[in-house]
């Protein structure tokens, strides 16, 4: 098990990776008059058949080679159905897939979201080629980063470079620490 | 809040000295497990304290990247340590602070870490 859901976001978009996608979208939601936490993981990769799909949630099920079992859908998946939580994929062969992750925000069982911005830091800086939307938001607080609005402005200095992967944690943990105030999530 | 005009201060700082990074063919490379295995055993820290370490000392022959799962899960994180001309080495169980021993020993004075290596 993972001991953060930060790190299932973490594990979870790794497929994104992998699935050749060219934008990675991230949401994290948390809104106490509701009591939920939401997370959401949308690419546009290379998605799933309607076989596959059924299939990625068991954790006997997996398409590498290196060992028999999968499990990181099954971790996040479980982590949020304990805290009475839903959790929802849905794919499309060539369009991409959307993994949707609901928690019951209070609930005993819920795992601390934990550090959200070292997930980001190192999916941005990891790969450089790739465009991240990342948007969080705490009830009527959000901020969201475009990855696509630093590359036009760097124009081709790569997201990796010390400077600016400095640049883009402080981004993160800054906005993070703005939106978030007192509320511990 | 962080502003986009840092940013573009940055990029005005940094034009033109990009060019002077190492080419990939003669960099050492770090390749850190990140599939869920090994981010279940705690390779996040690990692999960020190899990017601030590597940063730090301004270790600019040295690349350091991700691999997905290379099927020794339970020997994870694992960190295999690239040098072109050279075998390959490999060390579990890499936590942040033998991170950094690793780069202080392996990284800048050419010693393998031989205690943290795959048995």
């Amino acid at each position: 098990m993972m001991t953060e859901l930060s790190l299932n976001v973490l594990d979870v978009a790794q497929n994104s990776v992998k699935a050749g996608a060219k934008l990675i979208e991230i949401s994290v939601i948390a809104d106490s008059h509701t009591d939920r936490l939401v997370i959401t993981i949308n690419d546009n990769g290379c998605g799933m058949s309607d076989e596959q799909v059924t299939k990625v949630t068991d954790p006997f099920f997996t398409t590498r080679t290196t060992r028999e079992v999968g499990l990181g859908i099954p971790f996040f998946k479980l982590a949020c159905e304990t805290t009475g939580g839903a959790f929802e994929i849905k794919s499309k062969l060539d369009e991409g897939t959307l993994v949707k992750a609901e928690f019951v925000l209070s609930h005993i069982d819920r795992m601390p979201l934990g550090d959200m911005p070292a997930t980001m830091l190192s999916l941005v800086t990891m790969n450089i080629d790739i465009d991240f939307v990342y948007r969080f938001r705490v009830n009527e607080k959000e901020f969201i980063m475009d990855t696509r609005e630093f590359r036009e402005v760097l124009e081709g200095i790569p997201f990796n470079t010390p400077e600016v992967s400095r640049y883009i944690k402080e981004y993160l943990e800054g906005n993070q620490t703005e939106v978030q105030g007192d509320i511990v999530i | 809040m962080k502003s986009l005009a840092e940013l573009k201060a940055i990029r005005d700082k940094m034009q033109g000295t990009i060019g002077l990074r190492a080419e990939d063919e003669t960099a050492t490379r770090v390749v850190v497990g990140m599939a869920t295995c090994g981010i279940a055993a705690g390779a996040r820290p690990v692999l960020t304290a190899f990017v601030n370490g590597v940063q730090e000392k301004k270790l600019s022959n040295v690349m350091v990247t991700q691999t997905g799962c290379i099927g020794l899960c339970k020997y994870e994180p694992i960190v295999e340590v690239i040098e072109p001309g050279k075998d390959k080495v490999t060390y579990v169980h890499v936590t942040p602070e033998k991170a950094d021993e690793i780069i202080e020993k392996h990284l800048v004075n050419g010693q393998v870490v031989s205690e943290y290596i795959i048995k």
